[in-house]
């Protein structure tokens, strides 16, 4: 088995009365993509921001290979490898490409006070990365508001890759997209994973987790029922444990087996 | 940190989608800031050039006139430019052109500070209101909008208080004759090139006075200090905002604050810097005016805010932030001192260049969000 990258142990988050996370262990080991399902408001949101250091856990402890490590902002996090693509953060559409994908770690060149933003390398970096990922810009000052929802996310996934994540974790990156566009970012989690990075999918479509996903991980109001590998959990299963039980499953029955 | 990798197969490429259509190359030179601006340019010029050809505004006496007073919307709006990128207002500017010319004046002449000092002092006590403007509108959250109209108000308040409560009168006066010998006050109120000058004057290409004191002497002496610091705030501001790392930072802190530090963009320093370069660029202008005219006067300033958030807008800076120009700012100072000294060398009445404005700055804001529309997709 590969090794854990970054291990999540009985994490418990509250904010003020609400319980937003009840004691939930979650791992991600290097090339594997595990995804994590679940409704809305079941808490996904709020365990991957623990990993990313937005919030700090009220209980249990964050181990990066195999040290624990206690993160109090996301720049600690990004230092310890580990990279997250928030849906609505990941770019900003009125700046080119590559200045979006260099933003906060721009090249330099030149001595103070004529030391600059080095463009040519920065351009030249980010179409060969944008190649890499199956995007061929028109140039590398193409405004990324020109690029469709699902090149942006791949625009930030290339960022992450390239400054050496170890853990990439993406927050519904599909919610959004159509059927191309997602099929688009499923491609990309494939070849991230295949690189050895530890991939991170949260999502709450079954059927794009099946797609891509190694391991599987459901949470339901803050718990989980532990974790499943590919091949032992089926899409009704998946879509139970989500639902809570057996609700769904008798709307399902009455629906016809269309939900 | 980056890890290159070199020995790699890249991904297959992605089907193209026929639907993204090219780019056509006049829609890219569309798409850039400063091209409503230049457009602008061009048609004011040419339209004074017959409108106001056999006068003297195209002569070299007009010329330095409709130049120092765009340079003086110039300065201003450098800064504003670079605080709009960043995604902030200040509408305090005009007011912070009048309160640093009477601190200055008030140092200089009621305190009797020297000069050098005067300007040192004031540019300090600016930039510091700046970092306040900016700090505020930070740690509240509020518009900026919001907090530096309070500022619009307490600042030529202040003025107008300190005026008259340590001068008796509005006006100081008597700071030319003070600044006469100092060392640095020629930077602020002096003429450059004017051994060039004199020297065309005597080879006869330029006027020269026929009669009178001065006979002899060319009728331009010299450039005023004002148009080259306007042309290397201009080339300093642009350089800046497009071929640094910090350039970088203003877009991105005006584009997506929250995107911005996610990646570790430090946007609360970058926004309160550009509040205190703003601050000092009206600071500037100001202490260059009382030596310029010897005097400093309380109500000057006024509206001037409203005039630089007017060029920079025809510049082709978005009002959201995150996208505009320099060089398009000043096109924008440019298009306003033309029209506002050409109206008065055609004799056009005045109240007219308010019309214009109004107009001019209509027509920009529709023209800018066309732009960001093919920019961004959104419909
Ligand atoms: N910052 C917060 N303050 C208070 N409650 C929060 C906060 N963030 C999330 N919650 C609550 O925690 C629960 C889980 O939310 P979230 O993690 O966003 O769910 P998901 O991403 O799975 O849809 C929700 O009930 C939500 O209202
Ligand atoms: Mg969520």
């Amino acid at each position: 088995m590969a090794a854990r990258i970054l291990e999540m142990v009985d994490i418990r988050k509250q904010f003020g009365h609400i319980i937003a996370l009840s004691g939930v262990s979650f791992d991600v080991q290097a090339g594997e993509c595990h995804c994590l399902l679940g409704d809305n408001g079941a808490g996904k949101s709020t365990l991957i921001k623990t990993m990313s250091g937005v919030h700090v856990p009220s209980q249990g402890e964050i181990r990066v290979g195999g040290q624990a490590a206690h993160f109090t902002t996301p720049r600690d996090a990004m230092a310890a490898g580990i990279a997250t693509v928030y849906q609505d953060l990941a770019m900003i559409p009125l700046m080119s490409v590559a200045r979006n994908f260099w933003m906060g770690r721009e090249p330099q060149k030149g001595i103070w006070p004529f030391r600059r933003f080095d463009l040519e390398t920065a351009d030249a970096i980010t179409m060969q990365e944008m190649r890499h990922m199956g995007i061929n810009l028109r140039e590398p000052s193409q405004a990324v508001g020109t690029l469709s929802g699902g090149e942006r996310q791949t625009v930030a996934i290339a960022r992450a890759v390239y400054f050496g994540a170890k853990v990439l974790i993406l927050d519904e990156p599909t919610s959004a997209l159509g059927v191309r566009q997602t099929a688009n970012v499923l491609t990309t989690i494939d070849y991230v994973r295949k690189k050895g990075i530890g991939v991170v999918f949260i999502t709450h479509n079954v059927r794009h987790a099946l797609a891509v996903g190694d391991r599987f991980t459901v949470l339901n109001r803050g718990k989980t029922l532990g974790t499943a590998d590919r091949g032992h959990i089926s899409a009704e299963e998946l879509q139970n444990l989500m639902a809570g039980g057996q609700e769904l499953a008798q709307l399902e029955a009455s629906l016809g087996g269309t939900v | 940190m980056a890890n290159v990798q070199t020995n790699e197969a890249p991904r297959p490429t992605l089907p193209k989608d026929e639907r993204v259509k090219e780019l056509h190359r006049l829609h890219k030179a569309l798409i850039r800031p400063e091209l409503g601006a230049t457009c602008g340019t061009i048609a004011v010029f040419v339209f004074f050039m017959v409108l106001a050809g056999g006068t003297q505004m195209f002569a070299l006496e007009g010329v330095m006139n409709w130049s120092t007073v765009s340079a003086q919307f110039v300065v201003l709006a450098v800064g504003v430019c670079l605080l709009m990128i960043a995604g902030e207002f200040d509408l305090s500017l005009g007011s912070m052109v009048g309160f640093s010319g009477m601190i200055f004046a008030l140092l200089v002449m009621k305190l009797g500070i020297p000069v050098w000092a005067g300007i040192l002092l004031t540019m300090m006590l600016c930039a510091s209101l700046g970092m306040i403007n900016g700090w505020l509108v930070i740690r509240t959250g509020l518009p900026s909008f919001i907090v530096t109209l309070a500022f619009l108000f307490i600042l030529r308040g202040a003025t107008i208080w300190s005026a008259i409560t340590f001068n008796r009168q509005p006006v100081v006066s008597g700071v030319g004759e003070v600044a006469a010998g100092d060392p640095i006050a020629w930077l602020f109120g002096g003429e450059a090139f004017t051994g060039l000058f004199q020297w065309l004057g005597q080879q006869g290409i330029i006027a020269t006075f026929t009669k009178g004191t001065r006979m002899g002497q060319p009728v331009v002496s010299g450039i005023p200090m004002l148009i080259i610091w306007a042309i290397v705030f201009v080339l300093v501001g642009q350089w800046v905002l497009t071929r640094t790392r910090f350039g970088n930072w203003i877009f991105a802190a005006g584009g997506d604050p929250e995107a911005a530090r996610y990646v570790g963009v430090p946007v609360a320093r970058v926004k309160i810097l550009m509040f205190m370069v703003a601050a000092l660029c009206a600071a500037f202008l100001g202490i260059e005016q009382v030596i310029e005219f010897g005097s400093a006067a309380s109500d000057r300033g006024i509206m001037k805010e409203f005039e630089a958030i007017i060029c920079v807008v025809i510049g082709g800076a978005l009002l959201t932030g995150g996208y505009g120009s320099v060089v398009g700012a000043a096109l924008g100072a440019i298009i306003f001192g033309v029209v506002q000294q050409g109206l008065f060398f055609t004799n056009v009445e005045s109240s007219l260049f308010r019309v214009f404005l109004g107009s001019i700055l209509l027509a920009a804001v529709l023209a800018n969000t066309y732009v960001r529309r093919m920019i961004t997709g959104e419909k």
